[in-house]
Order: structure tokens, then sequence, then C-alpha cells
């Protein structure tokens, strides 16, 4: 079901202009390399243009150093697909992360996704100072009140207007405390979000069952909302989120669905299981995709395709859900 | 109270290259009541120092005191004398004494025989935690006396993030999510509405950002004799 | 550190509770079960009271070895005194580690009032163990720092 969120448009956003209009919108991720190998960046716009209505790039994920989310959506914004910045609360503080997003608001750069980040100790750098001098919630409004109020979040003005940028947040359904995920979209809503990407869904029931409640109480008409999809690799990547990935929840059938997949092949055939293994992660994708379209409220989807750029096409035109629209 | 822990036997014997003999100072406040710098632990440390330099066949000479607080001057007074004596002064104090002792006595080395870690509590018996990170400007009446800055690994102060799983941190299973007990105990108090709020950002001038803090009463300083 | 000297014998220290440890010993006296003389016993109301500084302040005055000896696990006669012991036991343990003696120069044991044979096995044990580390580095600073220690 195609959501739809107020008529005033705010940016220039391609995804705004696409959820405006009423269409099921479609993000993907896009991870940036560990070099400045910016070649690396320009193939995988090449794989994820004229797929989808924006693509994500990650800001130092999983607390791991990689070429910055804002340099790698300047390549993007060069090379016609349009960004979503990232940007953690983790490694800038307030000044920065103004100067960042002047900069990339100057570079054509019209999407910005906000996050707490993954806390250090995960990364490749776990001595670092983490900064949190911001949270989440109060980049939102900060970036809002850049936006809308034309000031700093010190109060002074910007000069010739703020960064007009589409501002999103994350949503996870499934962490604890469950109860409270309404209060907390209620609440980024209110700092400021125009749109939120959800954490990868593995338990259909679950995302129902908190899709009835945003519903109920009315969120989905406030903020446009993205069902976070993704294909499964293997079966022990399967496993992997279930017991390793804070805030993940993944049911059995999926993990079940997996392990059948290679039932029949022998184990020293490895080129044949991961096949088998890729196949059966895309069929349940696309199959996602069809039934989070089905659920009251649901804006779109964030196709996660972890170093996999390349099946994000494949999935969206077999999910029927191309061509993307032109504004 | 400030906790702190001492440094491994190693780590302080290296320090002490080129000395013969050092005064090791306990402190009886704060590192007392945490067992890492009362008089029995410098009786402890003294003894394992001189065991391990006659073992490395150097021996070291390490006599022993401990003075009530290593942060307030006039408990430093008596060290004076007889200080020559010594190479270098190893104090068990926290961060804090060991300055102090630097400040009273610039001309000796003073070295640190503890590493301070942090303001806690014992939470049970051996067991230390932390709790206060010093902000400068405490917001616990909005969060049902629970500190985000210090227990929420993130500092956040609209939590919880997205990590947080069966209530606890993302950083470490056996820490309980600060967020979430935040909520829960507001709820238990009927403050959630409060929670609903978009907790502005922080001022951090307050804190360690800010440069070094002081405290100035001029109800309790020395009187001028002019009484001005 | 190992080197012995043939009719090398080791000091040991062994500080024994006594409602169980030391009620042993002098059931192995009484019974004519023999052990090395050079295990010198110290009575105390309860291994609880051992406590880290005098057991490093012995080694430091070059005793060879520590033995510990407690209560039965569970049976302590003051409840938790035993377990107090061995946590200090293990602390001293890694201390030793730490200065550069031999982790084995200190050993904690548990026994029963009844259990005369077994006391003196474990202080015959303990003896044989020390005299085979040889004698404790300790002992040759030891006259240099008579004076200072």
């Amino acid at each position: 079901m195609d959501g739809a969120i107020s008529e005033t448009r705010k940016t220039r956003s391609n995804l705004e202009g696409v959820l405006a209009q009423g269409h099921f919108a479609v993000t993907a991720e896009l991870g940036p390399p560990k070099s400045h190998d910016m070649a690396q960046v320009r193939e995988k716009i090449e794989l994820l243009k004229g797929h989808v209505d924006a693509a994500n790039i990650t800001d130092n994920q999983t607390g791991i150093v990689r070429l910055s989310s804002i340099a790698a959506g300047i390549a993007m914004v060069q090379e016609g697909l349009e960004p979503v910045i990232q940007m953690t609360c983790r490694d800038r503080n307030r000044l920065a992360m103004q100067s960042d997003l002047l900069g990339a608001a100057g570079h054509g750069i019209t999407n910005v996704l906000c996050l707490s980040g993954d806390h250090q100790s995960f990364g490749n750098h776990q001595g670092a100072k983490n900064v949190h001098d911001i949270d989440s919630m109060q980049l939102l409004r900060m970036i809002k009140d850049m936006r809308d109020e034309n000031h700093f979040q010190c109060g002074e003005e910007i000069p010739g207007g703020g960064p007009r940028l589409f501002i999103g947040a994350a949503a996870n359904p499934f962490a604890d405390p469950v109860d409270l995920r309404h209060f907390r979209l209620a609440k980024k809503i209110a700092a400021g979000a125009d749109f939120v990407q959800t954490q990868l869904i593995f338990d259909m029931p679950l995302f129902h069952d908190y899709m009835k409640r945003v519903v109920d109480m009315g969120l989905h008409e406030r903020v446009a909302i993205l069902a976070g999809v993704g294909p499964l690799k293997s079966a022990g990547m399967a496993r992997y989120m279930r017991d390793r990935v804070p805030g993940m929840t993944v049911a059995d059938e999926y993990i079940e669905r997996m392990a059948g997949a290679v039932a029949d092949i022998a184990k020293e055939d490895k080129p044949a299981r991961q096949e088998a293994w890729r196949a059966e992660g895309i069929r349940i994708c696309v199959e996602q995709i069809e039934q989070v379209r089905e659920i009251e409220g649901v804006a779109g989807v964030h196709i996660m395709a972890i170093e996999w750029e390349a099946v994000v096409g494949p999935i969206v035109e077999a999910a029927g859900l191309e061509p993307r629209p032109v504004l | 109270m400030i906790v702190a822990e001492q440094k491994p036997l190693a780590a302080i014997t290296s320090m002490m290259e080129g000395c013969r003999k050092v005064l090791a100072v306990g402190c009886g406040t704060c590192v007392t009541v945490c067992f890492a710098g009362s008089a029995r632990e410098v009786g402890i440390l003294a003894s394992s120092l001189r065991m391990a330099s006659r073992v490395d066949g150097e021996p070291l000479a390490v006599e022993e005191t401990t003075v009530q607080r290593q942060c307030e001057d006039e408990y430093l007074e008596p060290l004076a004398e007889g200080l020559d004596d010594y190479d270098a002064i190893l104090s068990l104090g926290c961060g804090i004494g060991v300055q102090s002792l630097a400040d009273r006595y610039p001309d000796k080395r003073v070295l640190p025989a503890l590493n301070t870690t942090f303001m806690g509590r014992p939470t049970e018996q051996g067991v230390w935690e932390e709790r206060c990170q010093a902000c400068g400007s405490c917001v616990l009446d909005k969060t049902a006396g629970i500190c985000p800055v210090t227990r929420c690994a993130k500092s956040l102060f609209n939590g919880p993030c997205g990590g947080t799983q069966d209530g606890k941190c993302e950083v470490d299973p056996s820490i309980p999510c600060a967020w979430q007990m935040i909520w829960e105990r507001s709820a238990k108090l009927g403050l959630m509405d409060r929670l609903m709020e978009v907790e502005p950002v922080k001022d951090w001038s307050t804190s360690r950002d800010g440069g070094l803090r002081r405290i100035v009463r001029d109800d309790l300083r020395m009187p001028d004799a002019e009484g001005e | 550190m190992s080197d012995s000297e043939p009719d090398f014998e080791p000091s040991i220290i062994a500080f024994c509770c006594r409602h169980c440890a030391y009620a042993a010993a002098d059931l192995a006296g009484s019974s004519r079960l023999s052990y090395p003389p050079s295990l010198k016993i110290v009575e105390l109301p309860c291994t609880g009271r051992v406590d880290v500084l005098t057991v490093l302040r012995s080694f430091e005055a070059a005793v060879d070895g520590v033995l510990v000896a407690g209560c039965l696990s569970g049976k302590c006669h003051y409840q938790t005194g035993n377990l107090y012991a061995k946590q200090r036991v293990d602390y001293v343990r890694r201390q030793l580690a730490e200065i550069g003696l031999d982790e084995a120069r200190i050993r904690m044991v548990n026994i029963s009032a009844a259990m005369g044979a077994q006391f003196a096995e474990h202080a015959s044990e303990m003896v044989e163990e020390v005299r085979a580390l040889g004698a404790s580095p300790l002992r040759i600073g030891n006259d240099q720092l008579e004076g200072e220690t």
C-alpha cells in the first residue's frame, strides 16, 4: 500500500518527490570502500542507478573507517544517483556536523539520515574517543531548524537560508524495549524526521504488529516509513544476524529456508551451495517486498544488500517495482 | 567516591628505573575504601616491590607511610622532613593526590602507583561501578535518578539507541541499557510524558570540555586582614 | 631459582585453623605420623584470618613456602572463612608470579580435624615440592638487607 505524506515540498529531493506523488519508494544502500578509490564508488553507482529513487551511503559503519559518506555522496550527485548521506553522532560534534551539512548541501546533496552510530568498540579503532556531543534526536531537530528556521544550532542566522535537506531517521521495530518503539518513532517525528528507514525485517508478524500500532497512532501520515529488507547470502549469515547483531530478530522460518536451500548439495561443492543460498535469499527478499507493500502505512522499501549492490536491480525488477518514476 | 586500581607491578617497577630508595605514600580516604591505596595496600605493594627488586638483583628500598588525605596540603606537610633520602615518592593516591604531592614537592619525582578510573560506588562487596562523570550540570531530576551521561555508552539524552538487546547495552551484555532503565523507572514514577519531549542539546561547557574547572566560594575564603 | 643444595631444608610456614587443620596436625603428632620439622605451624582461629600482607612479609623474610590449611569446603567453622582464605591465597599466588617467585611456593589445602594422616601427607608433599624448587631467591639478598627491612 502506498503511503501519503504532506503535499508541501520542503526540498528538491527526488525521494521526497517520489513519496509526495504517492509512489512506493525504493532506496538502497551503497557501501563505501575502505580506500580512497572513488572508482569503486562509481562502479556501485552504476549498479544502482535507475533502480532506486535514492541510495544511502553509510558513515563509518560498525566503527570501521571508510571513505566518507559525504565524499561518496558528491560523486553520486555528479553521476546522477541521488544520495542519502548518513551522519552518526559518534564521530562529529555539532560544529563539524553543521559544517559538513553546509558542504553537502552546497554540492547538491538533498537527503540525510541521522543516526547514533554503532559504538566504536565494534570497529577497528576501539581506543578512539567517541564524541556524542548531541544525540540523533537532537540532530534531527538541529537540521530541521537549519532548514525551516534558517538558523544554526547556536541561534545565529544562516546567511542565504539553511540547507534544504530531507531528513531521515532509523527506526528499529525489533530492539528492546519493544513497547517503547512507537513512542520513540513519535518523538523522532516531533524532532523533525521526514522519513524513516527500518532495520532489516526478518520477523514479519512482529513488523505487522508494529505497523498496526503506528497506523493506530496516525504516525504513518506524519512520516514516510520505508521497510528495511535485504537478501540473505547463507544460512550462516542468517544465524549470525540472529545471534550477534544487536537489536536484530530473525524468525526460524528464514533460517530453515536457507538451510533447506542447500540440503541436496554436497558440502564440498561451495560454488553450488553459494548459488543456491543466494537464489533463496533473493527469493525471500522479493517475497518480503511484496508482503510489506500490502501493509498499511508502509511508504516504500530500503534494500540493504551488504557488499552485494549488484543484486539490487534484479530484486527491484522481480518485485515489480520497475521502472522507477522520473520526476 | 573516587575509585582507582593499582597499576600492574611491572608497570610500577619500570617507572622507578634509576631509583634506589623510594617512599610509598598511601591515602586514607577514597582509595582506602576502594582498597587500592590504604596503609595495607601500601604494605603489600612495598613488600612486593622490595621482593621483586631483590629477585632482579638490584634491591630497591621502599619505605611506607600513609596520610589522611593526599589532596589537602596540611596532611602533606609532615612528609617534608627526611624527603631528601628518597629518589622518588610513589603515591598510592588518586590522580589528585599524585598531583598534590608533585605540586607541594616539585623537586621530587612523584610517581603514580594507581590508575584513577572513575567516580562510582560499590554495587556489591568487591565490585565498583561508575556512576558520575562530573558533567557540571546534573540532569538526574529528568532521568529518574539514572545518569545518561555515565551509564549510557553514547551519553544519549533521548535514548535508547537501536542497539539494546534484552535490556542490555550493545557494548557489553552485562551492562543494563541505561535508557531502558530510565523509561521503566519513569513509567513507575508517572513521568513518561516528560520523556516524550525532545531534550535539547547539552551545554558541555560546564564539563571537562570547557577547560579546567574551578569553584570559588567567597563565603568560605580566608578573609582579608582589612575585612574586604 | 631451581638450584638446590643436596641437604637444603626448606623453611615452610603452615597457617592452620584451630578447628580443623591444627587439630589434624595435633592428631598426626599424637598418632606418631611424622612430617618434616621444617614445617612451622601457626595456629589461627580460622584461615579467614590469613591476610595477604602477613603472607607477603613472610616471603620477604625469605620463607621458602607457605601452606594454608583450613576446614573442608562447606565445613568452615565460621561459614566462609576458608573461602576468603582461598581468594587471598589465589591473590598471593598471582602476586608471586609478578614478583618473580614460583607460584608453587604457596598452597592451600582443606582437611577435617580427623584427617591426621592427610595433614602429614600434605605437609610432606609441600616440603618436597619446595625442596625441588630450591631456596627462595630472597635468601641471597636477605643478609644484606637485614638492617633495612
